[in-house]
């Protein structure tokens, strides 16, 4: 048996896809010009399928800052957290996200997956029992995973099932762990967070919200949908990327309390990894303040959201259920959705196809990831072209 | 009472309602590779047992398991683990 022969089913199903050119998975962007437009081959698209929710990768400041620190600091600190790899610059982010968040305790990780897995896979050991949303992000499996607690899933965005769960669960739910997102990353939908906080008021267990999607994104102060939604005070810790709003990479946990420093000392993901560049960490610092000082920028982005939502509502589309910066389109069959992607490229559009099973309910569906860096023009153009292809999916949509 | 019997008839039943384009589906096929489903189905296939039986199921049982019957003797296993006899 070949070393790669398991992945032969999987190396089927993909080949035809892999051998497009452009191809939908790990699609070649040629040149990037900034944060909302780029080339792939020799076309020339607006970016609209990436997490650059509030446009900043090209923010002037943040790339100052980059530039010193790589000046000052060097490209790399070649080391894990843990040894040589904590700066003053990756404390002083710590700090900064503490005070930006209100909370005692910030870690800060190498990327957004690393986060879960070094909080969630330290903290779900064998002897511990988690309740997740069904739909939540891979990386949070693989924590749980990883950590080897008992999973038990609940219905997506249900509260009344988790609660139905937890009662299974007897005195065990009183120190289960509650994983949800703030908004999720393929239908834009948010989590109940006031009906599911009510819940563990009655029956217990620590809440953990992944914020990916909405930190910088949602409340008043751009903390995310705990903030939004009022009850910050019963999420035990608030999990965090740099990969989006703050349009760099790397991670981050918020405790509500001090006590989960002790994890500097037993995630061994925390640990056994180098820590971010220097350069990184000082665009995150900047992109930090600039979220923080400039509340229109969130103005801008929900505006964008809701014209593009409205703008393929009024086409037909069938759509997600809600207006969301991740604006997904239901396009039919896999290879219906293969070929509206690409021709959507033709007409200088670039989003994101997700195929199932990285979907909720098996559908295929190519998702927007809308900027606050887009112009009202852009969001035009991306109507527009939608309207164009409109007829190519009359019998699906 | 569960028997592995009864689960086994059970896990069948759900597979042909959620699979209904499948063909045959039989104690041994491959739920993976005869019936197509997908890891996430998987889990949603032990969502419906849990709800069925009024019991916590933790997916880590699917880990190894291929067919419907390795799935009843999985869980079968789980519930004599954690409950003593069932």
């Amino acid at each position: 048996m070949g070393l790669y022969d398991k992945f032969s089913r999987l190396a089927a199903e993909r080949s035809s896809l892999q051998a497009l050119d452009p191809s939908p998975f790990g699609t070649r962007i040629d040149a990037v010009y900034s944060s909302t437009r780029g080339r792939i081959g020799g076309t020339d698209v607006i970016l609209a399928g990436t997490n650059n929710y509030l446009g900043l990768t090209f923010d002037e400041d943040a790339i100052e800052a980059a530039r010193h620190a790589l000046a000052v600091e060097g490209t790399g600190t070649t080391g894990s957290r843990m040894a040589n790899g904590s700066y003053g610059s990756h404390s002083a982010l710590e700090s900064e996200l503490a005070t930006f968040l209100d909370r005692p305790s910030v870690m800060v990780f190498s990327t957004g997956y690393v986060a879960n897995l070094g909080i969630i896979g330290t903290l779900a050991g064998p002897r511990e029992v988690v309740l997740l949303d069904a739909d939540c992000h891979a990386s949070i499996y693989d924590a749980c995973t990883l950590g080897g607690a008992e999973i038990i899933r609940f219905h997506h965005n249900d509260a009344k099932d988790l609660e139905r769960r937890m009662l299974r669960l007897g005195e065990r739910a009183k120190d289960a762990l509650i994983i949800v997102e703030g908004i999720y990353s393929m239908l834009g939908d948010v989590a109940p967070l006031k009906e599911i906080v009510d819940v563990k008021r009655r029956l217990g267990g620590f809440l953990l919200v992944d914020e990916a999607h909405s930190f910088g994104v949602m409340g008043a102060n751009g903390r995310g949908l705990a903030q939004e939604q009022g009850v910050e005070d019963d999420v035990d810790i608030i999990l965090g990327t740099f990969s989006k709003s703050l349009a760099a990479i790397g991670g981050f946990a918020a405790g509500r309390s001090s006590e989960m420093e002790v994890l500097r000392y037993a995630s061994r993901p925390y640990i056994f990894t180098a820590s971010p560049s220097p350069s990184v960490v000082a665009s995150v610092r900047s992109a930090l303040k600039t979220i923080a000082a400039r509340p229109q920028l969130r103005e801008k982005l929900w505006n964008n959201a809701q014209k593009l939502y409205d703008g393929l509502a009024e086409l037909g589309y069938s759509m997600g259920p809600r207006v969301s910066p991740v604006v997904p389109v239901m396009v039919g069959s896999k290879e219906q959705g293969v070929n509206f992607w690409r021709a959507l490229i033709e007409k200088g559009v670039y989003v994101n196809l997700v195929l199932p099973p990285a979907t909720p309910a098996g559908v295929t569906l190519v998702r927007c990831s809308v900027s606050a860096a887009h112009t009202s023009v852009q969001i035009d153009q991306i109507i527009e072209a939608f309207a164009a292809l409109r007829p190519t999916l009359e019998l699906t949509a | 009472m569960f028997t592995q019997d009864v689960i086994l008839e059970n896990v069948l039943t759900c597979l042909r309602d959620m699979i209904p384009a499948a063909g045959a589906i039989g104690p041994d096929s491959d739920m993976v590779n005869d019936l197509g489903l997908e890891s996430v189905k998987m889990m949603d296939l032990l969502m419906k047992l849990e709800d069925d039986y009024d019991l916590s199921i933790p997916i880590n049982i699917l880990m190894d398991v291929r067919t419907p019957r390795q799935l009843a003797t999985s869980l079968i296993g789980y519930l004599e683990k954690r409950n003593g006899v069932v």
